[in-house]
């Protein structure tokens, strides 16, 4: 075990400085310097150059990769020329409100999926389960952005009993007290996971319903309430592991979406208002905590399911 | 399906002797359109994909509305005469727009695909081939690009270099050729070993010929599969581009800016501004996500009636 788990996060390590490096070349290539960010559009050579100079920006890009890097370490994710601010500042602000939305969206969507699908499983092919599947078919193949306007439609205009726009309070209590204005994005973000999770989950179940153990358990006489709860579920539930680690990235992307859908104040919210500014260190730094938490979702998929599953030796 | 009763000799099938029936012998590729036909949501989804591909690009030969001008005095009609799907916020006829768009969402949905399963294709069964370090270290390249979050790569080039149908084609595709890579990684890996191959490479074949001819021939089951969630990933991409503003540019037009555009006017209740373009994506990606899923079942010769 300690052997793999160290093998893993090496590879992971690995990985993650690859990572770095690509999206530190690309985004250079893209943007090679904020200068005329900072000195507008009208600033002549001579001055660009200079300021090139004095912030380090007419080095190497290998070297402003590992300045960077060590900055990274020591938490300093470089400066936002447009907000005249810090980026660690800025997320510091930021990222409970952001994490607190796709948490509670993952969470909610895990709880609705799990029994959702395992009634599709044993029920399957009923009307309930065909209605569901269909549902599940429609949303997957809905764009983030089209489900969050159908339900400010549904449920902000038409019947106004919610918020259309997400709570704009900074104090992170108040957001998730707010359920007038918090429903709509999680609701939005919630149902689009349940799409694809329910499918998933769904197939599993019926796999795992055709196990020798499940006819055995069924044999023995245990009630089809005990099948299901002690001998379907947990062993159903292990893909979804996996597939909540695979999730990350579609959760970002979809965080970006419903942020920027509902004006929410969150990490999203603040990339999209990056790529309008032109502001390259908030695009730099949310790409790579994108990454990081795609690899560390991964690696953290992979040792729960080590733990959740005895059937998995490791060397 | 013109071709469906061609298929399915159900007249000529002898009568079932006893111990039960049996059909015709048939090869693989037939047998496989033959589940696929009978798959009534398959032929569906071919159905609402071969709609939208006349509609986009045969009807602007048919119907031309206004979206190139803006005119002010027929701002935000609604759907009537004239105008059967109502007009936008620039006076722009909504149904040519629709068409417009459509064709822009159909050639990246494709495009991309092409462009990802092309690079996929090559990559994954070059490093199955070689196997040993050469595959080792390209596919722990594709494990680093898979951790890249790329709708946000996408967004940024395209805010740098603006957005055309071949542009954001390139980009989606070289952002999604991670996925065929490891499946025909994963096919090659098994088919190499097998005799034809060996005897393909006793017989003096060479790299080129034995992917060419041997190797991406026997994996295309998995590749066609894979291309029609590759085009519905992609069109729900570049909806999601047009929708974030980073779409394409006037004169062409993308189906998730006129969303997006909607959304302004989403409590005046200008539904035609909204539901239309958002039913037509649904549409489009379900019937390629139907397509595909279809595609699968009758390609895989577990699932497969005998």
């Amino acid at each position: 075990m300690t052997a793999y788990l160290s093998r893993r996060i090496g590879t992971s390590i690995l990985v993650l400085i690859g990572v770095s490096i690509f999206i530190f070349a690309l985004l250079h290539l893209i943007f090679p310097s904020p200068a005329i960010v900072v000195l507008g559009v009208k600033a002549n050579h001579a001055s660009i150059a200079a300021w090139n100079k004095s912030n380090g920006f007419d080095r190497p890009w290998f070297a402003q990769y590992l300045t960077y890097m060590n900055g990274l370490i020591h938490g300093n994710l470089g400066h936002s020329y447009k907000l005249n601010q810090s980026v660690t500042a800025l997320f510091q602000e930021r990222w409970a409100r952001s994490a607190y939305l796709s948490l509670i969206s993952l969470i909610f969507a895990v709880l609705i999926a799990v029994p959702l699908g395992i009634y599709q499983a044993v029920r399957r092919n009923t009307v309930g389960d065909n209605v569901l599947t269909s549902l599940a078919f429609v949303t997957y193949a809905m764009p983030v952005f089209f489900l969050g306007l159908i339900l400010i439609q549904v449920f902000a205009l038409s019947f106004p009993i919610l918020g259309f726009e997400a709570s704009q309070s900074t104090s992170l209590l108040t957001v998730v007290g707010d359920w007038h204005d918090m429903t709509l994005p999680i609701l939005t973000l919630t149902l689009v996971t349940v799409a694809s999770f329910s499918r998933y989950m769904r197939s599993t179940s019926i796999d795992t319903l055709a196990q020798d153990y499940i006819k055995a358990a069924r044999a023995k006489g245990l009630p089809e309430r005990l099948v299901l709860t002690r001998h379907l579920v947990r062993n159903a539930s292990l893909p979804m592991v996996t597939l909540i680690g695979l999730t990350i990235p579609t959760l970002l992307a979809g965080n970006l979406i419903t942020e920027t859908l509902f004006n929410f104040q969150g990490l999203g919210l603040l990339f999209y208002n990056s790529l309008g500014n032109e502001d390259y260190n908030v695009m730099l730094a949310y790409t790579l905590i994108g990454a990081l938490l795609t690899i560390i979702g991964n690696l953290v998929a992979d040792m729960a399911l080590t733990v959740a599953d005895p059937r998995i030796r490791l060397a | 399906m013109s071709n469906t009763s061609s298929l399915t000799p159900l007249d000529v099938t002898p009568a079932a002797p006893e111990g039960g029936e049996i059909g015709p012998v048939q090869t693989g590729w037939r047998l496989a359109l033959r589940e696929f036909a009978q798959n009534r949501l398959a032929v569906i989804g071919l159905g609402i994909i071969a709609f939208f591909v006349l509609f986009c690009f045969l009807g602007p030969l048919f119907y031309h509305g206004n979206i190139l001008s803006s005119n002010l005095e027929n701002t935000n009609l609604s759907p009537g005469s004239g105008h059967p799907a109502g007009t936008d916020n620039q006076g722009f006829d909504e149904l040519a727009l629709l068409m417009q768009g459509g064709q822009a969402a159909l050639e990246v949905g494709f495009f991309a695909a092409a462009v990802g399963i092309g690079i996929g294709t090559l990559w994954g069964a070059i490093a199955g081939l070689a196997g040993g370090v050469l595959d080792s270290t390209m596919m722990r390249v594709v494990d680093i690009f898979l951790s890249i979050p790329f709708l946000f790569i996408v967004l940024i080039v395209a805010v740098r270099y603006g957005s055309s149908v071949l542009s954001l084609s390139l980009i989606i595709g070289g952002s999604t050729w991670l996925i065929p890579a490891r499946l025909v990684r994963g096919e090659v890996l098994t088919l190499r070993t097998r005799d034809f191959v060996s005897a393909a490479r006793a017989a003096g074949a060479g790299w080129w010929r034995l992917i060419n001819r041997h190797l991406i021939p026997n994996a295309l089951g998995t590749i066609i599969v894979n291309v029609t969630f590759q085009v519905a990933d992609a069109i729900l991409t570049l909806a999601a581009l047009g929708f974030l503003g980073y779409g394409l540019h006037y004169p062409h037009q993308d189906w998730g800016d006129m969303l997006s555009n909607g959304t302004t006017y989403l409590q005046d209740g200008y539904w035609w501004l909204i539901y239309p373009v958002g039913a037509c994506i649904v549409l489009v990606v379900m019937a390629c996500n139907l397509v595909g899923d279809a595609l699968r079942d009758s390609l895989d010769v577990r699932l497969r009636r005998r």
